[in-house]
């Protein structure tokens, strides 16, 4: 009995291959869309893991100097004579001509083993080699490659050491650090001695500070991570369009088929399991190719997430994927579960099937006004719980759960809209051609809503991230040119040579304007701390947001500061407000736009900086120069002082380099974008294909009345446009909504930061067009299929043999 | 084989139900042919449709080889219309995807007595010897309907219900299906009730019974 009903419902497909291949590639390109950016995700998050387990982010208490600065050696001595159970920790970045990784500096006698790294626990390579100089480097295989040739110790590589990070025994990292006697850290170990002497007595002028809560590269891209998931979200919402379609399709057709099988005596259950298994089969194939698209996918897209997330957080990420049984598993599952869902309807359908009810499938297109409107009522319910949650919200997860339930209210809402539109429409008809053709476009709504709303969704995730990505893009090209006004910047080695650089430049510059930098904590988050020249060149192009009278004068006399933006929503900081620094209390004077910087930002007076932080080292400078001349002295301060060519960076340089780092934390939501375009035009032609059939009786009576089929193809193709055309106008303010919504919820949210909204009405016309070529490509095929189609076939629908 | 006591059956229309049937009696012996006629909306295939356990009746009782079919699931009545009773649609309700010698098989695989010379005899018999390979849509009218006899015959039902079988097919091609059904019915030994409005028709089973608004006039 299975057999002979499996037999029966599969035999559909096997006469209906086209239906099938559309089901399985829906399935297949939403699960690939959804895998591959869970695959990206998942290969991120385990670099991430991997740079955890360094001692860096390891959870421990840490005792530093209140300004970020190094602390002396002689502060761990007295501590563990003091009975203090404490380890040192050096780390930095180590610049080599092979270029730049995080070196971690430990001591193996001190330090618990479980606080190593996986890959270094138990292991013999914390050996003699390691301790005694010239020391080694245990780096991953890759790094270890990257730093063949380069002028540092032995290199060993070991498999699981997070990409980009060194290990050293800690005095040979002092010295490649070149921090002789000095440390970053200390770390307080568990099971600390009662009674010993608190930390003031023991080393007076240092801090305890806590763990922090989860590592710093984790918070930071989270955020991403998180707007890379709700594309993949999106992904895979617009792709089960397609499947719900084809999947509805299928029952509708085999509706005959179910009652005549019930009344041949299958019952209801062996149905419903066998319509299930059915599915299951489907899921299983189609997320397995997805699998492997999305493999495929995030294979292509990794290189740039990695390079995004090194040049927005400095996290290394490996730029190759890693087989992962929960990736597999994942995506398995998320086919199994978009199928139910696409499937559930309609199973319900079968469920409830009435035995003797009208056995003609009933063709979505009759579908009633009653669940046109009932749908409408639901899309405006959501378009409210969207406004409430903008209004009353808060954080990164209520700002995707009111964009959410905005694109899904809107996409309920289309059917209605379009029906409404094709009734002021055929209120300009004046022939009965017109007439017929506004009344027939109106009817073919139903069946397309589905194909017709994951164009809506397509669309309007196109605009909204194309008009922020742009509205982006012309912000931060015009905040590099007010952020990076000297024509270059030097870096020098040490300050003995920073002096002579100042005195050498002075003569042979416009200005020189130091840029001192110290790292400290404020309001409880890492910072930087940076002095600034009181100078025209900041003066006149600083990227002010909001500021007190006179703000440069206040900032140069010492009497405030300029903080970045992301510190002044984070602190809820306004111009005038009192502010704590390490070791002081001032004044903010000003607030300033900081693009592409996760952290918190503070620019102080020159002096006001040498006074409080007399430790920080003063190595940098913006060098002013008449225009042409930048190359030159570039050359020469090769040729007078050896600096390395790292060492000098050109302003246009840089902003090559600023605006490559940009342009590549858009190309995954570039590709996004373009795939889930992709996959709504295959829903739309998918749809159109499949209708084609079931069109038959409608288009039969008009070519018998006297209309030519190469006229009715055409009308057909007319038709698609202009629903094309009616979506892509409803999806312009839904877009917009959700660009605004990117602009000033979204990104606020996930960088602390909000730009301002700009409009690029020809990106829309270019969009328009290709959604117009989109629907215009997918009608061509039933078009033709209708310019071709034999009279007899048209006259069956006279004869009731069909 | 068949028997039915005082079946009543009505259907919701405005206000108040509308009666169907009203206390409907009647028996059928194996191997016996019964024709039921009456006018368009006198109950004949709402009668047929409870019989075959299609619909569940308001009132009274069916039973088919001492089963009654107001005692059973959804599940037992299904294993009935699969081994017991056959059913022959006026629409012919093939499975359009299968071809035909799957459709004439289709009903004796689910019953789980698929036997294959009696399928071979069967097409022979029905003169669709040549048209095995062939999908019901590339059949006529009348070579679908024989289809569908051949479907339900194949599974060697006791009791075949026939809802005016050859109602859309023409006078000639109606009589010819009608022949071959009776002679592969008796040839099965299965009791046959049709339901017709052709008297005619009825005119060819061993009894006849008529219904008029609902109830039996003989």
């Amino acid at each position: 009995m299975l057999t002979a009903g499996l037999q029966a419902l599969l035999s559909h497909w096997w006469r209906h291959p086209f239906q099938l291949v559309t089901l399985l590639i829906g399935l297949a390109t939403a699960t690939a869309l959804w895998s591959g950016v869970q695959a990206i995700n998942a290969e991120a998050r385990a670099s991430y893991d991997r740079a955890a387990s360094a001692l860096g982010q390891t959870p421990r208490p840490r005792i530093t100097a209140p300004d970020g600065v190094p602390l002396e050696q002689e502060h761990f001595v007295a501590l563990r004579r003091a009975g203090w159970l404490v380890t040192p920790l050096i780390e930095g970045r180590l610049s080599t001509e092979a270029g730049s990784v995080r070196l971690v500096g430990i001591d193996p006698f001190t330090l618990p083993p479980a606080d190593l790294p996986d890959a270094l626990e138990g292991d013999t390579a914390l050996d003699l080699s390691f301790l005694t100089p010239p020391g080694q480097l245990i780096t991953s295989p890759a790094t270890a490659e990257r730093l063949e040739g380069a002028d540092l110790p032995p290199r060993l590589a070991l498999d699981g050491i997070a990409p980009g990070l060194a290990y050293a025994d800690i005095g040979i990292a002092q010295d490649l650090m070149d921090m002789d006697g000095r440390l970053t850290a200390l770390l307080v170990l568990d099971d600390q001695p009662l009674g010993r002497p608190p930390l003031e007595e023991v080393a007076p002028g240092l801090v305890l500070r806590p763990p922090a809560q989860g590592g710093d590269i984790s918070r930071l891209t989270d955020s991403f991570h998180l707007n890379l998931t709700a594309f993949g979200l999106l992904s895979f919402a617009v792709g089960l369009f397609i499947v719900r379609g084809a999947i509805g399709l299928a029952f509708e057709q085999r509706r005959p088929v179910f009652r005549t099988l019930r009344a041949l005596g299958l019952s209801t259950r062996v149905l419903l399991g066998l319509l299930l298994a059915e599915l299951l089969v489907f899921a299983l194939v189609a997320g397995t190719l997805g699998i492997a698209l999305g493999w495929l996918i995030a294979s292509l897209l990794l290189p740039d997430v990695a390079a995004t997330l090194r040049g927005l957080y400095g996290a290394s990420v490996e730029g190759a994927l890693t087989l992962r049984p929960a990736w597999w598993l994942s995506g398995v599952g998320i086919a199994v579960l978009g199928t139910l869902i696409a499937a559930t309807a309609s199973l319900w359908q079968v469920a409830r099937l009435p035995l003797l009810a009208p056995a003609q499938p009933r063709a979505w297109a009759m579908a009633s006004e009653r669940t046109m409107r009932r749908q409408a009522v639901v899309a405006l319910a959501l378009i409210v719980f969207a406004v409430g949650v903008g209004l009353y919200g808060a954080g990164l997860v209520g700002g995707f759960v009111m964009l959410g339930a905005l694109l899904v209210g809107a996409a309920l809402l289309l059917p209605l809209l379009l029906h409404v539109a094709l009734r002021l429409g055929a209120r300009t008809a004046r022939t009965p051609l017109a007439d017929w053709f506004w009344a027939d476009t109106r009817q073919q709504v139903p069946g397309l809503s589905l194909a017709l709303m994951a164009l809506l969704l397509a669309l309007a995730a196109n605009i909204g991230v194309g008009t922020m990505v742009s509205s982006f893009r012309l912000t931060f090209t015009g905040w590099l040119d007010q952020r990076l006004a000297s024509e270059l910047y030097v870096s020098s080695d040490d300050e003995a040579q920073a002096a002579a650089l100042q005195e050498w430049l002075a003569p042979r510059t416009d200005a020189v304007l130091p840029i001192w930098r110290a790292s400290g904590e404020i309001a409880g988050a890492p910072a930087e701390i940076y002095g600034v020249a009181d100078h025209p060149t900041y003066r006149d192009n600083w990227p002010i947001l909001a500021a007190l009278p006179d703000v440069w004068d206040l900032v140069a006399r010492g009497d405030g500061i300029l903080v970045n933006e992301q510190l002044a929503r984070r602190e809820d900081l306004s111009p005038g407000d009192t502010m704590a620094l390490p070791g002081w209390e001032t004044r903010v004077a000003g607030i300033y736009s900081d693009y592409g910087n996760p952290s918190a930002q503070v620019l102080v007076g020159l002096e006001t900086f040498d006074t409080r932080f007399p430790e920080a080292e003063r190595l940098d400078f913006g060098l002013r120069l008449p225009q042409g001349e930048a190359d030159a002295l570039a050359r020469a301060l090769v040729e007078e002082f050896g600096l390395p060519a790292e060492n000098i960076v050109d302003q246009a340089s840089l902003k090559a380099f600023s605006l490559q780092v940009f342009e590549r934390t858009f190309t995954v939501t570039g590709a996004l974008n373009v795939l889930t375009l992709t996959v709504a035009g295959f829903a739309i032609l998918t749809s159109l294909m499949t209708l084609a059939r079931m069109r038959l009786p409608q288009v039969a009576p008009v070519w018998a009345l006297g209309l030519t089929r190469a006229r009715l193809a055409r009308l057909e193709l007319l038709r698609a446009l202009l629903l094309a055309a009616l979506t892509a106008v409803a999806a312009l303010p839904v877009g917009l909504l959700l660009a605004w919504v990117l602009l000033a919820v979204i990104n606020v949210e996930a960088f602390g930061w909000r730009l301002p909204m700009h409009v690029f009405p020809a990106d829309w016309a270019l969009l328009g067009a290709l959604a117009l070529l989109a629907a215009g490509l997918a009608a061509l095929w039933p078009a033709r299929r209708i310019a071709t189609i034999p009279p007899s076939e048209l006259l069956k629908v006279f004869a009731n043999e069909r | 084989m068949l028997v039915v006591e005082k079946l009543e059956k009505s259907f919701s229309g405005g206000d108040r139900p509308v009666p169907v049937l009203r206390g409907i009696d009647l028996t059928l012996d194996a191997s016996r042919t019964l024709a039921l006629t009456g006018e368009s909306g006198s109950g004949k295939s709402t009668l047929l449709h409870l019989i075959a356990g299609l619909d569940a009746a308001d009132g009274g009782r069916i039973l088919i080889d001492g089963d009654d079919l107001a005692a059973m699931d959804d599940t037992r009545r299904a294993a009935l219309r699969r081994g017991t009773v056959g059913v022959v649609f006026q629409q012919f309700n093939l499975i359009p995807s299968l071809t035909v010698a799957q459709n004439i098989a289709f009903q004796a695989r689910l019953a789980g007595r698929n036997d294959r010379d009696w399928d071979a005899r069967l097409t022979e018999r029905l003169g669709l010897a040549s048209h095995t390979h062939k999908y019901p849509e590339q059949l006529s009218g009348g070579q679908q309907q024989r289809v569908a006899i051949g479907r339900t015959l194949a599974a060697r039902p006791k009791l075949v219900l026939a809802d005016e079988p050859t109602g859309n097919l023409d006078e000639d091609t109606g009589e010819q299906v009608l022949d071959l059904m009776l002679e592969l019915v008796a040839e099965t030994g299965a009791a046959l009730m049709m339901v017709t409005h052709s008297t005619r028709l009825a005119a060819r089973m061993e009894r006849r019974l008529h219904l008029e608004r609902g109830e039996i006039r003989c």
